[in-house]
């Protein structure tokens, strides 16, 4: 192959008890976007860190364009220098800095620094990338996908030759992920090898050239994309044969309910201090429905509110047909409400604390202040939903920081099943977490479904909510815009919707 | 047996017993007798125990109460209270107060004990609400009772040193007859398993720990976050109200300006040795009780090695950065790593426990 930017032979890494990489190969040209995919625990972040110097590799040889030797990258700052550049997921930059100073700093000598000519050449690189920014505007001002942006400038600036972005979609919403991708295009064309992470299949197919697989630390193959359909994609990645994802994208979605029935949960004129407008909405037992709409529409604010999560303003709820008032988490968790937030990180999981404890808290708090549970009571919860769920965890008393993305979801749901919840809320439940996992979850929550359990079920994909969903609430601007159902349950449909009036492309 | 042992090497009580038991070591080495326990007969007659294991033990009865309330203000608001000496100065001084103003006999010790206990709490409650309700760190807003407890605590008696004697009193500052223990190291047991029921019995620990690690979180599972921090600044304040009295009844006299003097300073420092994280979160009771021995330990020792009491304040902060180095997570991964190179393991554990995981 002409062109190689970057190669790496037979590369081992080994950590106490895990092969995490085991004689992986990879190669990446000049001015491709080549895509590094697979579940959580593959070795795409250990393959991302051994090639930036963050682990020192076992074995193997890694070979950069422009040294003839065979390198061994050190620490990040050198692998800067060879010209290896990371953007992470997290934005790692300053924000209250200027745009300017992200762009220069911990560069150059800093005994003398000359802001005038710092700030003329931001202005002249973001314009030559398209960044909508000034180069003294301070950063947190910016939009994350503009944040994102200018880190990735910052890393272009420096004569990257490679280019490693891990997740920088997933906070972004669908505007902000299209000009990202016409910055990596404008960067490829400049002949910059660009390795692309991601969980989002859409993505992968939208903009990148090759897909390299990996499956267990070990490589499973390197194909072009036209070579190798979203549906082989998975099924290399999981390392399952096609029926079982198949068996469960070809499922009709759940019958209609019928309309006499009293509601599980109904609420009228609902708002909350986080911003929604009025709204009305009822589930029935056994329903999945599911909010829809962009970042920001509202559909997180509106499911908080039914919980209770944000300060209630006006409204009224019944649960089974009966008025109750639901004015905090504790009033919702009674009435047999269970919500799984958006964020995992900062509403979710309690870091510090054991799986055990993570999962048991809310039923214990239910429980009351006054009976705590007893250890091996506790321990039997844990063990079962571990075993129910399929968590990779050591013991019930690791802490849940230390569990994959993944597994600290199943650690939430697990905390609202135990509660036995008539009414579930799941926002977000597959964000960040691999495919399989996500296969996973979408079948429980048919499963609680079959049970009679009503579930609203928010995703980014919208896919996977028409997958999932029997009615959509379309969200736009805090207000709900429309109701899907039935025969109205096709993507172009959600679109139009979502886009209202200014519908161009379906 | 060895992963007994390593299991309690990663444990937070490590550092503490280490700490203490370093200085138990020393004192042996410099006097065998150190600790040896004697029974003697004091001024009312009473046979009793003295010693320095005593001395140890009796001195450190205030810090060690504190310690406890402090641990728990620290999990739940990931802060320090400061101003738990000028409350235990009110405390001591309504407790003076009402003893005053009334025939001494025991039900009214007790009445005058309760007193303090709810000016106390009313005290706590004071910074609890200000930390939980208006969201003012923990430092900042103790700081106001701080500045101002002491000069409150004059008003309450509008004398400088307002005296009062009762023998009943030293049953509760020294010895009860027939009990050669001193009240006080009975008072921090009772106190101590009052505590540790609580935390067995009720769902303080998690609630509190949840609250302090994520408070977003606890609040979507339910838990009223603003009850749990004041709760744990009301405890604290009971805390300032058993440690103010014992300190009164210790010497039957209340002045305002010295009692329980810059004791804030080392509880926080006990729930430091403690291996307590300062923002919060898990916390061990049994590490802030043991780190109130180390310095009340590390004070006696000075003492004995006759240091003048001008000069102990400096030895003191050279021990003790010693006892905060070593329990530093620096030291404690360079210590990981000399063992591993010692015992010829392969290097790469160190690598777990840096991530604690694999990020594959």
């Amino acid at each position: 192959m002409q062109n190689v930017v970057l190669s790496m032979r037979a590369l081992c890494k080994a950590f106490p008890g895990v092969r995490a990489l085991q004689n992986v190969d990879f190669t990446l040209c000049k001015g491709e976007i080549h895509a590094l995919m697979g579940e959580n625990g593959a070795g795409k972040s250990t393959l991302i860190k051994v090639l930036t110097g963050v682990y020192p590799k076992d074995s193997g040889q890694i070979h950069i364009a422009g040294n003839s030797k065979e390198i061994t990258v050190k620490s990040p700052q050198e692998a800067q220098n060879l010209g290896i550049s990371t953007v992470y997921q997290e934005i790692t930059l300053c924000p209250n800095l200027t745009v300017a100073e992200n762009m220069f700093i911990g560069r150059g000598n800093y005994r003398f620094v000359n802001w005038r000519s710092m700030e003329k050449k931001t202005t002249e690189i973001l314009a030559k990338l398209n960044i909508p920014a000034r180069a003294t505007q301070q950063l947190a001002t910016c939009s994350l996908a503009v944040q994102q942006m200018v880190a990735i400038a910052r890393s272009v600036d420096m004569d990257c030759k490679v280019l490693i972005l891990d997740e920088p979609t997933s906070s972004l919403d669908e505007h902000e992920v299209k000009k990202l991708f016409a910055l990596m295009r404008e960067l490829k064309s400049r002949g910059v090898g660009i390795i692309f992470i991601t969980h989002f299949l859409e993505q992968v197919y939208e903009i990148c050239d090759r897909i390299t697989v990996l499956r267990n630390g070990e490589l499973v193959g390197e194909y072009a994309i036209r070579d190798l359909p979203r549906i082989q994609l998975i099924s290399k990645m999981m390392g399952k044969d096609l029926e079982d994802i198949s068996a469960l994208q070809s499922q009709k979605p759940l019958q209609e309910v019928k309309e006499d029935a009293i509601p599980v949960f109904e609420a009228c004129g609902l708002c909350s201090a986080a911003g929604v407008n009025a709204f009305d909405f009822k589930i029935y037992g056994g329903e999945v429905n599911g909010f829809t709409g962009l970042l920001g529409s509202g559909r997180s604010e509106s499911v908080r509110a039914i919980f209770g999560a944000d300060k209630i303003t006006g409204g009224r709820v019944k649960v089974n047909g009966k008025n109750v008032k639901i004015s905090k988490p504790k009033d919702a968790m009674r009435h047999g409400v269970g919500y799984l937030p958006e964020d995992r990180k900062q509403d979710g999981v309690v870091e510090d604390l054991s799986v055990r404890a993570n999962m048991i808290l809310a039923l214990q708090v239910m429980k009351g202040f006054f009976q705590p549970f007893s250890k091996m009571e506790a321990e039997a919860f844990a063990e079962e939903y571990i075993k129910l769920l399929g968590i990779k965890t050591t013991s019930t008393d690791t802490p849940v920081k230390s569990l994959s993305g993944g597994n600290q979801q199943k650690v939430i749901l697990a905390r609202w099943l135990l509660t036995n919840p008539k009414y579930l809320i799941l926002d977000e439940p597959t964000r960040g977490i691999d495919v399989g996992t996500k296969v996973e979850i979408q079948k429980l929550v048919r499963k609680l479904a079959e049970e009679g359990v009503s579930v609203t079920f928010i995703s980014s994909e919208i896919e996977e909510m028409l997958r999932t969903c029997s009615r959509l609430i379309v969200m736009r601007d805090r207000k709900i815009v429309g109701e899907l159902g039935g025969e109205d349950m096709t993507q172009a449909k959600v679109m139009h919707t979502i886009a209202g009036e200014a519908v161009q492309n379906g | 047996m060895a992963n007994a042992f390593k299991k309690f090497a990663k444990s937070q009580l490590a550092i503490p017993l280490f700490a203490l038991l370093l200085l138990i070591v020393f004192n042996l080495i410099r006097d065998v007798g150190f600790f040896s326990l004697t029974i003697t007969t004091n001024n009312n007659g009473n046979a009793v125990f003295s010693g320095n294991i005593i001395s140890i033990l009796n001195g450190a009865s205030e810090l060690a109460i504190l310690a406890i309330g402090m641990t728990l203000v620290t999990a739940s608001s990931k802060g320090q209270d400061i101003s738990v000496g000028a409350s235990a100065a009110i405390a001591g001084s309504v407790f003076v107060r009402v003893l005053r103003e009334n025939q001494i006999t025991m039900p009214i010790i007790l009445a005058a004990f309760l007193a303090s206990c709810v000016v106390a709490i009313i005290f706590g409650a004071f910074n609890g609400t200000l930390v939980a309700v208006f969201k003012i760190q923990p430092m900042i807003a103790s700081l106001i009772l701080f500045s101002a407890g002491r000069s409150i605590a004059y008003w309450i008696n509008g004398g400088a040193t307002p005296t009062v004697e009762s023998p009943l009193l030293s049953y509760i500052g020294s010895f009860i007859p027939g009990i050669p223990i001193p009240t006080p190291i009975i008072i921090v047991i009772l106190f101590g398993a009052l505590v540790s029921l609580l935390l067995r019995f009720t769902n303080l620990g998690l609630y509190t720990q949840a609250v302090g690690i994520n408070e977003k979180s606890a609040r979507l599972n339910g838990i009223n976050a603003v009850f749990i921090k004041l709760l744990s600044f009301t405890v604290l304040g009971v805390c300032a109200a058993i440690s103010g009295s014992i300190a009164v009844s210790r010497i039957g006299l209340i002045n305002h300006e010295t009692i329980l003097l810059d004791i804030e300073m080392d509880a926080i420092l006990a729930v430091a040795i403690g291996g307590n994280a300062l923002n919060g979160g898990k916390f061990s009771l049994t590490g802030s009780v043991i780190g109130a021995f180390v310095i009340q330990a590390l004070t006696i020792t000075l003492y004995a090695m006759k240091i003048p009491s001008t000069s102990i304040k400096a030895y003191k902060a050279l021990v003790i950065i010693a006892i905060v180095v070593i329990g530093s997570p620096i030291v404690r991964k360079y210590a990981l790593w000399l063992r591993d190179k010692l015992f010829k393991k392969p290097a790469k554990a160190k690598q777990t426990d840096e991530n604690g995981e694999f990020a594959l």
